[in-house]
């Protein structure tokens, strides 16, 4: 009885524990312990070591699509294995990782209203517009932390498979190996950050509902529709401005002088997506009430 | 000095429903306030919004003397809370779940964190299910690990909603004893519940809710002052009884099966007894009763299966 005594005793005056990064920690364990969440990192894993195998098997001598980026990774496979990481990293991100990055951040806030943790949280009090930061947080490290798994799983796959050596570029010019895999260390980066974008939108749609599927299948649906808004020639005025446009931008970085424009480009489109989103969120969650 | 106050409080819903119309509840520091009415009369939504999880349409409301929505950050620390039913992260143990709610509370100490967890699982007996995923928890242990987060730390006021839903008769007893070791210790203690039976016993003072208005707010013995003692007969002659009972001018007079009554008011039952002999009524029993507090409770909110709302 003597601990509980201390317990139900009255109140001492609370002493703020300043700048306390105990509730970002506990958001992390909650991401990255949860199986749900291993096992889509564990998809995140297996595709491009499935994509090496398949394509060390079926095509030796290079080959397929030429025509595009994508293509051109494809043909160059052959004589490096860096390019495995290029080709997952490309392939993946039309669907693989949106669709994986859209479970985990349709899920940040939807999930904690379906479990009616999302009540208790709040009033332990987290406060809505930490608890908002605090998710955003761990969804960007999500992000992170999957497209360096893709990116890490890829290179180990493509160097174990195929050879490794200095990289051709896009441009025509090959590079030493040390720059080629900077280069894939920022694509992973812009990718990474693409991700980020996405957490955002995905964080919004989150907070709209107390139904984790619906905002998950909501923020898919939308960038399947960016995506195919983006291919429709019509459209190509307005394609710019989609969401996921820029994804694809990150063969920029594979070129000799870099791109750059088209990085600051999608970077900047990035931001603007990812502020608009954080903000509608914000005005969202602060504003509405909590029914879960 | 208020725990609690509301003023105008008001919650409409965006379908027009009216769940909490401009009540003033005042819940003195240091008391055990039961707020009661039936499932649907707007206890949970005042809850929801005196923790600032709903905001209200119209009127104020303080908590420990912060006003709230707005001050929530700053005040909720202070106050343990059970809302609407135990919620948690069914994938995590019980023990990694309060953690998960310590850790949110950044005015929370966090090396005392693993020690504030046990004592709180050892308050409410779970300290051996502490280890075990909330999903395999029990309806009771699941209500238990609730209470059991709302005391993580020392407070000043707990507000439980409906604590002892779902609770064996066992369990309940025991949210009960807990309850008055919370307000020995000094902290307010605002507890909702549909049954006044469960609460009767340890509140101090009670607010009823009704269709969304606050149709009594007081002591218990206040509350047991508005209900009107009534006088009983019992007599062979009860058609004879009642003849004498209102022709002594008193209220509400019933004949029944070899009893008759009537609302004492303030007449004297010597001189209704004397006045009753002197009519030849034969008098078998004679006796004030006052009503129930069940009955008060029931005139006051409504009887049966009506919801409410």
């Amino acid at each position: 009885m003597s601990v509980a005594d201390g317990i139900v005793g009255q109140a001492r005056e609370p002493r703020a524990v300043p700048m306390s990064l105990r509730f970002f920690q506990s958001e992390l364990r909650i991401v990255f312990r949860r199986k749900r969440n291993l096992v889509l990192l564990a998809v995140a894993a297996a595709f491009p070591l499935l994509l090496g195998i398949v394509l060390k098997v079926s095509a030796p001598g290079g080959g397929g699509p030429n025509d595009t980026t994508t293509g051109a990774f494809f043909s160059q496979l052959a004589g490096n294995g860096i390019f495995l990481s290029f080709i997952a990293l490309s392939t993946m991100l039309t669907l693989v990782m949106p669709m994986l990055m859209s479970v985990v951040a349709g899920d940040s806030v939807a999930g904690e209203a379906g479990y009616g943790t999302l009540r208790y949280l709040l009033a332990v009090p987290a406060g809505r517009t930490r608890l908002l930061a605090v998710k955003y947080a761990a969804l960007v490290a999500f992000g992170l932390c999957m497209t360096f798994v893709v990116s890490a799983v890829s290179l180990a796959v493509g160097a174990a498979l195929f050879p490794i050596g200095p990289v051709t570029l896009l441009s025509g010019n090959t590079v030493s190996l040390a720059d080629g895999l900077l280069r894939l260390f920022l694509v992973t980066l812009y990718v990474a950050a693409a991700m980020a974008q996405l957490g955002a939108i995905g964080l919004f749609i989150s907070t709209l509902t107390e139904h984790p599927i619906g905002a998950i299948a909501a923020v898919l649906v939308l960038v399947v529709a960016s995506e195919i808004a983006a291919s429709v020639p019509q459209l190509a005025t307005v394609a710019p401005y989609l969401p996921t446009y820029w994804w694809v931008g990150f063969d920029a970085l594979l070129r000799s002088p870099l791109d750059t424009s088209t990085l600051v480009k999608g970077l900047l489109s990035y931001a603007v997506y990812a502020v608009l989103a954080a903000l509608s969120a914000w005005a969202r969650f602060t504003s509405a009430d909590v029914t879960s | 000095m208020h725990a609690v106050t509301t003023s105008g409080l008001t919650k409409r819903f965006r379908g027009g429903q009216l769940a909490v119309d401009g009540i003033d509840l005042a819940v003195p520091e240091g008391s055990v306030y039961g707020f009661l009415g039936p499932n649907g009369s707007g206890k949970t939504t005042t809850i929801r919004m005196l923790l600032g999880l709903a905001f209200p349409t119209s009127g104020s409301a303080e908590l420990l003397g912060v006003p709230v929505p707005d001050g929530v950050t700053r005040v909720l620390d202070r106050v343990g809370a059970l809302v609407e039913g135990p919620a948690f992260y069914p994938f995590l143990t019980g023990a990694v779940n309060l953690s998960r709610f310590d850790a949110a509370d950044r005015t929370a100490d966090p090396r005392t964190a693993t020690a504030r967890i046990e004592a709180a699982l050892d308050l409410v007996g779970l300290q051996p299910a502490a280890n075990k995923k909330y999903r395999h928890y029990s309806l009771g242990m699941k209500q238990r690990l609730a209470i059991a987060a709302s005391l993580l730390r020392p407070r000043e006021l707990i507000i439980l909603d409906e604590p002892t839903n779902g609770l064996d008769p066992q369990g309940t007893r025991e949210v009960r004893a807990l309850i008055r070791q919370i307000a020995a210790g000094g902290t307010t203690v605002f507890v909702s519940s549909h049954l006044l039976a469960e609460v009767e016993q340890i509140c101090t003072h009670v607010g009823v809710m009704r269709t969304g208005r606050l149709v009594f707010q007081g002591s218990l013995p206040d509350l047991r002052q508005t209900g009107a003692a009534r006088i009983r007969v019992q007599t062979a002659d009860a058609g004879a009884a009642v003849k004498v009972l209102s022709a002594l001018g008193l209220a509400e007079p019933q004949a029944g099966d070899g009893e008759a009554s009537a609302i004492l008011a303030g007449a004297e039952p010597e001189r209704i007894c004397a006045e009753l002999v002197q009519a030849g009524v034969g008098v078998r029993g004679f006796g004030i009763v006052a009503p129930s507090l069940e009955d008060l409770f029931v005139d006051l909110t409504g009887e049966g299966f009506n919801v409410s709302g």
